[in-house]
């Protein structure tokens, strides 16, 4: 039998990965968006376990909330890379620094 | 039994899959364990009785999300060589972070307290229970507000997406009301003096 600790891990593992791609890939705009994209279903894998453990629906609700914003936020991010590397010819992180923020 | 052989067999496919998409040099194959990261995580899903949300996240997520992401980057024309450079210099500092985060998270996760098993008589032990059912009436009673909110935000991330990526010059005919009033009369009518002629006979 499972338990809830195994699933939680499995999901911290998820998220700690993502964590380190976020670091190794700092330069691909890209990869960074799909780093985020796993880490939003590391955490919608808690939520899961919680509500299957729990027996409660809540959390699964909680899912399907964390899903819509996710495919908002990946197409509006996709829409301002499309538009950047139409104006700038490269998606590097480092060229990105024309408003010296 | 077959519940932990299932579950350690998508979870080991999520993590080596996960691990790929971090690593692997070319976007395309990242994207691509990106999709099968999604698929391992519906199946632990499906083992957690989330049938809606594990059939939406294949839906959702490959159908659309990933397909999305495969278009961009086949799009645009990156330079992978020149996007890769650091990735040696910032992998140790990545996995350092990682590892702490790992070992911080498994302390707590790990101390006793969720060691909570499955339950023994859950509630899609009745028949005739269904997971989209549940999850219907919650979401459309307790939570209708934050269900409207979730659509009015589906809107705007079209409304933006299509913005932002228009090209300039519009094919579309559109009016300028401020231009509409400011026309003068002398720029669109003119009045023209023709020469009465006296009347012809009648034809016959």
């Amino acid at each position: 039998m499972i338990v809830l600790s195994d699933v939680l891990i499995l999901a911290a593992i998820v998220f700690c990965i993502s964590v380190a791609g976020i670091f190794i890939n700092r330069k691909n705009v890209i990869i960074l968006l799909m780093c985020i994209e796993l880490m939003l279903l590391a955490v919608n894998m808690n939520f899961i376990a919680f509500s299957y453990f729990l027996q409660d629906i809540n959390g699964q609700v909680f899912v399907f909330f964390i899903l819509t914003v996710a495919a908002a936020e990946s197409a509006i991010g996709l829409a301002i890379l499309v538009v950047l590397f139409r104006n700038r010819q490269t998606i590097n992180v480092e060229d990105l620094n024309s408003m010296k923020g | 039994m077959v519940e932990l052989v299932v579950f350690y067999f998508f979870g080991a496919v999520l993590v080596i899959s996960a691990s790929m998409v971090v690593t692997i040099r070319n976007p395309v194959f990242a994207a691509l364990f990106l999709v099968l990261c999604f698929f391992s995580s519906a199946a632990i899903w499906l083992l957690m009785q989330a049938e809606f949300l594990a059939i939406a996240l294949v839906l959702v997520y490959v159908g659309a999300v990933m397909v999305l992401f495969l278009f961009v980057v086949m799009m645009l024309d990156i330079n992978i060589a020149r996007i890769r450079e650091g990735f040696v210099r910032f992998l140790p500092f990545g996995v350092i972070v990682a590892l702490l985060m790992l070992i911080a998270i498994s302390l707590i996760v790990g101390s006793g307290y969720f060691e909570m098993k499955m339950p023994a008589a859950p509630a899609s032990a009745v028949s005739g229970y269904s997971n989209t059912t549940e999850l219907g009436k919650a979401l459309f009673s307790n939570y209708l507000y934050p269900f409207e909110v979730a659509g009015v935000i589906l809107l705007v991330a079209i409304i933006a997406a299509i913005s932002l990526t228009m090209r300039k010059p519009r094919s579309s005919k559109a009016q300028q009301p401020s231009l509409q009033v400011k026309v003068k009369k002398g720029e669109r009518l003119k009045v023209l003096h023709v020469k009465a002629e006296p009347k012809q006979d009648q034809g016959g």
